[in-house]
């Protein structure tokens, strides 16, 4: 079985967790981003960030989880040259449960997957190391990043399959993305470590996992590891692993870190927090409506086939759109563009950053495919020229429906040209669509299918 | 001038133009110097005199001069001050450079107080005798021969040899009562919370204080008003408001007080023993109804006290690795857990000592024998005391249950030292204001008697506790 331990950087907050230092701290030169507070000089305090608790929270109510109604801070003691303080502030659930969230649950692929707890603490800063060729190695620390607001998630053992693991990483992407808490794609925003056991034997730890990619094929290798070991009659034992990215394989870590004894006490810096029922149905009235909500809504109020309505609330841009650019009415018209058109047109965030389409573009194409200004064809075309260099929709649909083309004389070109089909087609059906391909080509696609057919059998008749 | 005029004195004469700050701050760097032999401070303010002179500048032209306006005030080692070497009394922090002020500090400054120095004390105010600091001990001003009490022991002598008119010390189990008590003059642990923290390097965060000291009761409340309120940055300072002092001026008529029995054990100094009855006396004098007490969980509570201030001084300690900030110590060859451990060998015997406990008490296996029962003892005792805060308005008891002894006498005793701090402990693990007032001697030197009250009723406390003022047994 195997279960994850995520960590989640709340990147869009404004401040870190206990001082006014940035929660972004990317793109800085090294130490930059601290202050005395971050840094743990003598006599500092902790000022908890409110806002980090309520976003936690919403994390938390998001996974269907529990709320502490006091929350509770405790330190974890350890040394490491990262650590300012030599302990780390977080949660821990000493007197029952003081942790922002636990006891959760949701469907990852038609299973049911247990949340255990959700927590928030302070990231530590990051090491690097520089030399080594003559033999002296130099750490460097970075602490730009000590104290930046994580939220820990920790999973029961109930994922079956890395694949699954996969998939619950991109729901919990999807869900930082739409709560507006997080950009999960920035650089080590989102980690995770795994947890493996098969056959009843010892779980070991995976750490060192840089990618949702990597963490399917770290988890796919250690459950191979451990099925041969157990084949073989070997007992596997209970360890911390490290994911080695180049060699694509789990190797044992050095560090004890197991056995470490991190003498957790309450955090007396920082008063226990209150999180009243008031507060917490404020925040879940403050909460974006789930992906999950989202797709059930549209297939029942809109009608819309669940594949699509799933491809929709996948894509957080185009799920805003949608949300923008549709109304009763067009809703289907709209969810069809952008599922079938625009995902192939914008997919990758470049493309989307740069393509320039407003909600305004995809109403004003529905509502004009509706009333038959322009075909469906026509709407793809304009779309596809706005996601390249822009424009006005209004003249562009203009353009294309009001290019006085008169479709009666087309038909009758059409006709005159070729007789003989012409004659056929009172008998065969079959000829009909061949002169509809013809008028077709003449208003490069322009005109409307089912007023070509009617005129064409007007003119043949 | 007289330097031992009260500060409240002090600051209206300044304020009035009849003295200068300059020729107070001055006299007073003067004394400094005259005092030079007892130790008190760990390093002066170059420009305390220059700073007087802007109050001055200031009172000239009319502008607001501030409630402590030139007055000269001595800061313990342990509280941050901007640009001005913070020790802590230790090694370790030797030539630390704080970028900030503390709040308490911040408030002084912007009530017009010129902070003369940084007194000496116990390294990282661990210890009651000012003997552990790394600087070498400060000496008692009544006898040389004798400790000041600690950990605030330079705060005490600087305000007893009116090296300073106020002081700010920190009171984490008696640090700032003990020394008063030792070296005869007014200290006072406010309620928890009531003052902010941000800036006083922790020792034991969650049951210590800042905590004035003065040579009478009207000063210390004065510092006290000006240092306490709620602070944005110490999210444990209180937003509730402190209650008011008696209108009718502080009479104890119809005021019932507890004498603690636990806190005066048969067999204590005669001297200690008679300075209780009369402060008892007096009180009753005043109308106060006064009734042996018990708080029985008070025999636990040094136990408690040194359990859990071992735990949280491990690790708030535990930021010291030389990384960020401290004193030049080669990385070179290092892996970098031994350079911590190496770096870390600048802490004093004493640190050290409450640190190894700190690393056990808490630890896998051991917690729920020592540290776990030490906050049931800390809660059970809250429950006591609020049960006693409720039946009577105030609790007397010596402030340390022995009179002073000399330098060096118990520095190899760390047990019977401990016990020096049975009666203070109990205000600091249920976070209830306390104050020490001279009263009487025993042998020839200075005996404190302690006043506690309920939470938030520190200037009622203060009130109360001027009927033992005036008397100061010479």
């Amino acid at each position: 079985m195997i279960g994850l331990e995520i960590h989640c950087q709340l990147t869009n907050l404004n401040s870190k967790l206990f001082c006014p230092c940035k929660a972004d701290y990317r793109g800085m030169a090294p130490n930059q981003n601290t202050c005395p507070i971050c840094m743990g000089f003598p006599g500092t305090l902790p000022l908890l960030n409110s806002e980090a608790v309520r976003k936690a929270a919403a994390i938390a109510l998001s996974l269907n989880c529990l709320p502490g109604e006091k929350i509770a801070f405790f330190r974890k003691n350890y040394f490491y040259p990262d650590l300012p303080k030599n302990f780390q502030i977080t949660q821990f659930d000493a007197y029952g449960h003081t942790s922002i969230g636990g006891q959760g649950s949701v469907r990852v692929d038609g299973r049911t997957v247990r949340i255990t707890r959700v927590q928030l603490e302070e990231d530590p800063g990051r090491l690097s190391y520089q030399g080594g060729g003559d033999g002296r190695k130099t750490t460097l620390v970075d602490y730009n990043r000590a104290g930046t607001p994580l939220v820990e998630i920790v999973t029961e053992p109930d994922f079956e399959s890395p694949q699954q693991a996969r998939t619950f990483m991109n729901m919990l992407a999807d869900i930082m993305e739409n709560l507006g808490v997080a950009d999960p794609y920035l650089e080590g925003a989102m980690r995770a470590d795994g947890n493996v056991s098969v056959h009843g034997g010892g779980k070991v730890e995976i750490k060192n996992i840089n990618s949702f990619h990597d963490l399917e094929k770290a988890l796919h290798f250690e459950l191979t590891r451990q099925n041969s070991l157990h084949d073989r009659g070997i007992a596997v034992a209970q360890e911390t692993r490290h994911w080695d990215e180049r060699r694509r394989i789990t190797i044992p870590s050095r560090a004890k870190e197991a056995e470490l004894d991190y003498r957790y006490f309450l955090e007396a810096d920082i008063p226990w927090v209150r999180l009243e029922p008031g507060t917490i149905s404020s925040i879940r009235e403050s909460m974006p409506e789930s992906a999950v909500s989202r797709q059930e809504r549209y297939i029942r109020e809109y009608g819309m086939p669940p594949q699509v309505a799933a491809a929709l609330v996948s894509d957080r841009f185009c799920c805003d759109l949608f949300e923008r650019a549709h109304t009763a009415g067009t809703a289907r018209m709209v969810a069809n563009m952008i599922t079938t058109d625009l995902m192939g047109m914008a997919d990758t965030r470049e493309k989307r950053a740069a393509s320039g389409i407003l909600p305004e573009h995809l109403s004003v194409l529905a509502a004009s495919i509706q009333d038959g200004t322009i075909t469906r064809a026509v709407a793809k075309q304009i779309l596809y020229d706005l996601a390249r260099g822009g424009g006005d929709v209004r003249s562009m649909v203009r353009g294309a429906s009001g290019a006085g083309v008169d479709l009666a004389e087309v038909v009758r070109q059409v006709i005159l040209e070729n007789p003989e089909a012409a004659g056929q087609a009172r008998t065969n059906p079959q000829t009909v669509n061949y002169l509809v391909g013809m008028v077709m080509r003449k208003t490069s696609g322009g005109a409307d299918p089912g007023e070509t057919i009617r005129l064409i059998r007007e003119a043949i008749k | 001038m007289d330097l031992q005029a009260p500060a409240t004195a002090l600051a209206a004469m300044v304020r009035d133009g009849r003295i200068s700050a300059e020729d107070l701050v001055a006299q007073t760097v003067e004394r400094i110097d005259q005092t030079r032999d007892l130790n008190i401070f760990i390093s002066t303010n170059p420009r305390a005199v220059e700073q007087a002179r802007e109050v001055d500048r200031r009172i000239k032209s009319g502008r607001v001069a501030g409630r402590l306006a030139g007055v000269p005030v001595s800061i313990k080692d342990n509280i941050c001050t901007r640009d001005h070497r913070t020790t802590c009394g230790s090694r370790m922090l030797e030539g630390y450079t704080p970028p900030y002020d503390a709040t308490v500090v911040r408030r002084l400054l912007g009530e017009g107080a010129i902070i003369v120095g940084k007194t000496n004390m116990d390294e990282f105010a661990m210890g009651l005798t000012t003997e552990f600091s790394a600087f070498g001990p400060t000496r008692n001003p009544r006898n040389p021969q004798f400790v000041p009490g600690g950990s605030s022991g330079g705060s005490a002598a600087s305000v007893a040899t009116g090296a300073s008119a106020v002081s700010l010390g920190s009171d984490t189990g008696g640090s700032v009562r003990n020394p008063a008590s030792f070296c005869g003059v007014v200290g006072f642990k406010p309620t928890y919370g009531l003052v902010s923290r941000y800036g006083l390097i922790s020792y034991a965060n969650s049951i210590e204080q800042v905590g004035p000291l003065g040579r009478t009761i009207g000063d210390v409340a004065l510092t006290l008003e000006v240092i306490s309120g709620p602070d944005e940055r110490d999210g444990t300072t209180v937003r509730s408001a402190l209650r008011e002092p008696d209108a009718d001026g502080g009479g104890l008529e119809r005021r019932k007080v507890g004498v603690v029995r636990e806190m005066a054990p048969d067999g204590m100094d005669g001297g200690i023993r008679r300075a209780l009855d009369g402060a008892v006396s007096r009180l009753e004098s005043r109308g106060a109804a006064c009734e042996e007490v018990s708080l029985g969980m008070v025999d636990y509570s040094v136990a408690a006290y040194y359990t859990i201030t071992s735990t949280e001084a491990g690790s708030n300690l535990a930021r010291y690795d030389n990384i960020r900030y401290g004193y030049d110590l080669p990385h070179e060859g290092y892996e970098f857990h031994r350079y911590i451990a190496a770096s870390r060998g600048r802490f004093g015997p004493e640190v050290k000592r409450r640190i190894i406990t700190g690393g056990f008490v808490p630890s896998a296996g051991y917690s729920g024998r020592y540290f776990l029962k030490a906050l049931k003892v800390k809660s059970r005792l809250t429950r006591e005391m609020d049960e006693l805060l409720g039946r009577y308005d105030y609790l007397v008891s010596p402030t340390v249950p022995s009179p002073p002894f000399r330098l060096g006498e118990k520095i190899d005793d760390p047990v019977s030292l401990f016990l020096m701090d049975i009666n203070t402990v109990t205000a600091n693990l249920t976070g209830k204001p306390a104050v020490s007032v001279p009263f009487g001697e025993s042998g020839g030197m200075p005996v404190g008697i302690q006043m506690m009250a309920d939470s938030m009723n520190d200037a009622r406390l203060l009130q109360a506790a001027r009927a033992l003022e005036g008397d100061r047994g010479r």
